[in-house]
């Protein structure tokens, strides 16, 4: 019966275009490790950056004609329905790229300085980058598993990427046992759904819930299994209250590695709740809804209660990424597209934010700490940098003429209408507490008294210095006219589409 | 009790069933048995050597690169039997495929190599 299957197999029916940016990121990585290690001179640091920096954007360039074409086409799935083909996808891999571009450029320099090893950095970080955008185009949740994996092992890795710090191997220590722990969770939860439901393809998950309607049926394995994903993603994103790797492990890690896991791994994270919660689960969602609901108001408070308490801005900023988390699942506790591209909005701007905040703690921030302190007089010191600093702050804070007040209001709106008042609350008297820490750091940069004549000259590489200024532009620019935003995340609320 | 609870009931009789079958067993033994302990039957057992020092002996950590690679061309064996059984099936696209695989690998392992993970210090 196998054999007379297997006598006339025919693979399943692969669209290429939609894999390719996945794929010239891996061979990138290839192409860098192979390169540098098999060469007899020793490469410069600047070819690894180079084609980082290159193949990201070749890959975002080949997502824009994927784009277009789902636009004129309307969203399809391939590799017999494993891989989604949407604009949620397009949008997700966009992000990754930025991500993966912005922490390049600082990574480059931030390598220099610390002599850590160039090649492996970036052929890591292209990796990751690939298994985030699997995971947010994965229909299937074998894929989304095998993408997370990806995502984190390199993670893992590049957080201990200093290793001669001893504040580096407990960071990467401790994110490695929680990282396998949680993502254990979410393997058993993936075979207790799959237990209850009969597939691990979110297409026939959903169509599961469409046929049994109202009919209870095995649902105990379900909500287990609902519950276990639940607590593995909310890992991944540091949600409270499984956010406590979150302060060690982004500061012990190397600033430009802390930006990107909270800008693209945790953007991931994001990427892989909705697609099974806010699409596969929808049938169920007056059973996950109030779940997260209160996972987002603990992780609200704890984010802002934790961060106001820190002298150290790494670990400031650490548990401010934990709380912006909270905002997020604010979002996805709506369960309403309107949210779901509040969601996306909100994970899009805080991207920018966050690498640029990083990238400015890499650049004041050396081994011996980084003490609010150390930011005092920043304003006479380098304008710029004081300037784009005070732009990002103040657009985590959610001011307005920032990105970051335009993804506030637009999560804040969304548990209005979705009629959670008390969220909607909880969430703007958190903003409001959140404030201070972000005013804390500013007022110390703008400090008049403080003297600054003899502090050690601050250089400031040219690569840093770029994506710090670009990415306070896109601050900005998208506080200003976020019309083009908030409408791409219009069209890229997530849909299934069944495989061919 | 739901149908769910009811089906794990067969598994807690079954570990009951086992936990008392050996606590029965051992129990009557030690009844029946003599007991006559000396320093020779409190050695800790070695296949019959006498023990040798301590038992917080450290092993030599250089060996786990060499596991971690042998775990790699495992998979890689594991992989390819199926595919070299059914190669004719899946003509040249599963020929391409399998040498992409390979040549990925070969391409870590090269790596390694470079990086000198496989001298021994």
């Amino acid at each position: 019966m196998i054999l007379a299957q297997l006598s006339n197999f025919e693979g399943p029916s692969i669209d290429w275009l939609p894999l390719t940016p996945q794929i010239i990121l891996v061979v990138a990585a290839l192409v860098i490790l192979l390169v540098t290690s098999l060469s007899p001179a020793k490469v410069s640091d600047s070819f690894s950056t180079a084609v980082t920096v290159g193949s990201g954007v070749a890959a975002g360039v080949v997502a824009w004609f994927v784009w277009n074409d789902i636009r004129d086409e309307g969203p399809s799935s391939t590799v017999a329905g494993a891989v989604g083909v949407d604009g949620f996808s397009i949008f997700f891999t966009i992000l990754t790229l930025s991500a993966l571009v912005a922490t390049s450029l600082v990574g480059h320099s931030y390598i220099k300085r610390e002599q850590m090893a160039a090649p492996e950095f970036s052929a890591l970080l292209l990796l990751t980058a690939v298994g985030a955008i699997v995971m947010a185009s994965a229909n299937d949740l074998i894929v989304l598993f095998i993408g997370l994996e990806a995502l984190s092992i390199g993670l893992y890795v590049m957080a201990a990427m200093q290793f001669r710090r001893r504040e580096a191997q407990e960071a990467a220590m401790k994110y490695f046992v929680l990282g396998a722990f949680s993502s254990a969770f979410f393997l058993y939860g993936i075979a207790l759904v799959y237990g209850a439901t009969g597939s691990t393809n979110l297409v026939n998950i959903a169509a599961y819930f469409n046929t049994i309607g109202s009919r209870i049926n095995n649902l105990e394995l379900f909500y287990v299994g609902m519950a276990l994903m639940l607590v593995g993603l909310a890992f991944k994103v540091a949600a409270a209250p499984f956010h406590f790797w979150a302060p060690d492990v982004y500061q012990g890690s190397p600033s430009p590695v802390s930006g990107y896991m909270a800008s693209a791994a945790k953007a991931a994270g994001f990427a892989a709740m909705l697609r099974i919660f806010f699409v596969a689960f929808s049938r169920t969602s007056a059973d996950w809804t109030p779940i997260v609901a209160v996972l987002s108001a603990i992780t609200l408070i704890v984010g802002a209660v934790m961060a106001i308490t820190q002298n150290d801005v790494k670990r400031m900023l650490a548990f401010s990424s934990v709380g912006h988390a909270g905002y997020v699942l604010v979002a996805v506790q709506a369960a309403t597209s309107d949210g779901t591209s509040a969601a996306l909005f909100y994970l899009f701007t805080y991207t920018f934010m966050v690498i640029g905040s990083f990238a400015v703690v890499s650049l004041l921030g050396w081994n011996d700490g980084h003490d609010v302190s150390r930011y005092e007089g920043l304003a006479r010191r380098r304008p710029l940098i004081a300037v784009a600093f005070t732009v990002f702050l103040l657009g985590q804070a959610g001011v307005p003429f920032t990105s970051g007040f335009v993804g506030k209001f637009l999560v804040i709106r969304s548990a209005v209408d979705d009629e959670i008042y008390w969220l909607a609350v909880l969430a703007m008297v958190v903003s409001v507490i959140t404030a201070f820490m972000y005013l804390r750091i500013i007022s110390n940069m703008w400090d008049r008294e403080v003297d600054v004549a003899d502090a050690p000259r601050l250089s400031v590489p040219l690569t840093t210095g770029f994506v710090v200024v670009v990415c306070a532009m896109i601050t900005v620019v998208y506080g200003v006219i976020p019309q083009s935003l908030i409408e791409f995340a219009r069209d890229a609320v997530p849909v299934l589409v069944a495989g061919g | 009790m739901s149908e769910l609870v009811r089906s794990y009931l067969t598994v807690a009789i079954f570990a009951a069933a086992a936990v008392g079958l050996v606590g029965l067993l051992l129990g009557i033994s030690r009844i029946l048995r003599p007991q006559r302990p000396s320093v020779s039957k409190q050695m800790a057992y070695e296949s019959g050597v006498d023990p040798e020092g301590g038992d917080w002996a450290q092993s030599q950590i250089r060996y786990y690169v060499f596991a971690v690679l042998f775990v790699i061309f495992d998979v890689e064996a594991v992989f390819i039997f199926p595919w070299a059984v059914r190669l004719e099936v899946y003509g040249l696209f599963g020929l391409i495929e399998m040498f992409i695989f390979i040549a990925i690998l070969a391409l870590g392992l090269g790596y390694a190599w470079r990086k000198g993970v496989l001298r021994w210090v």
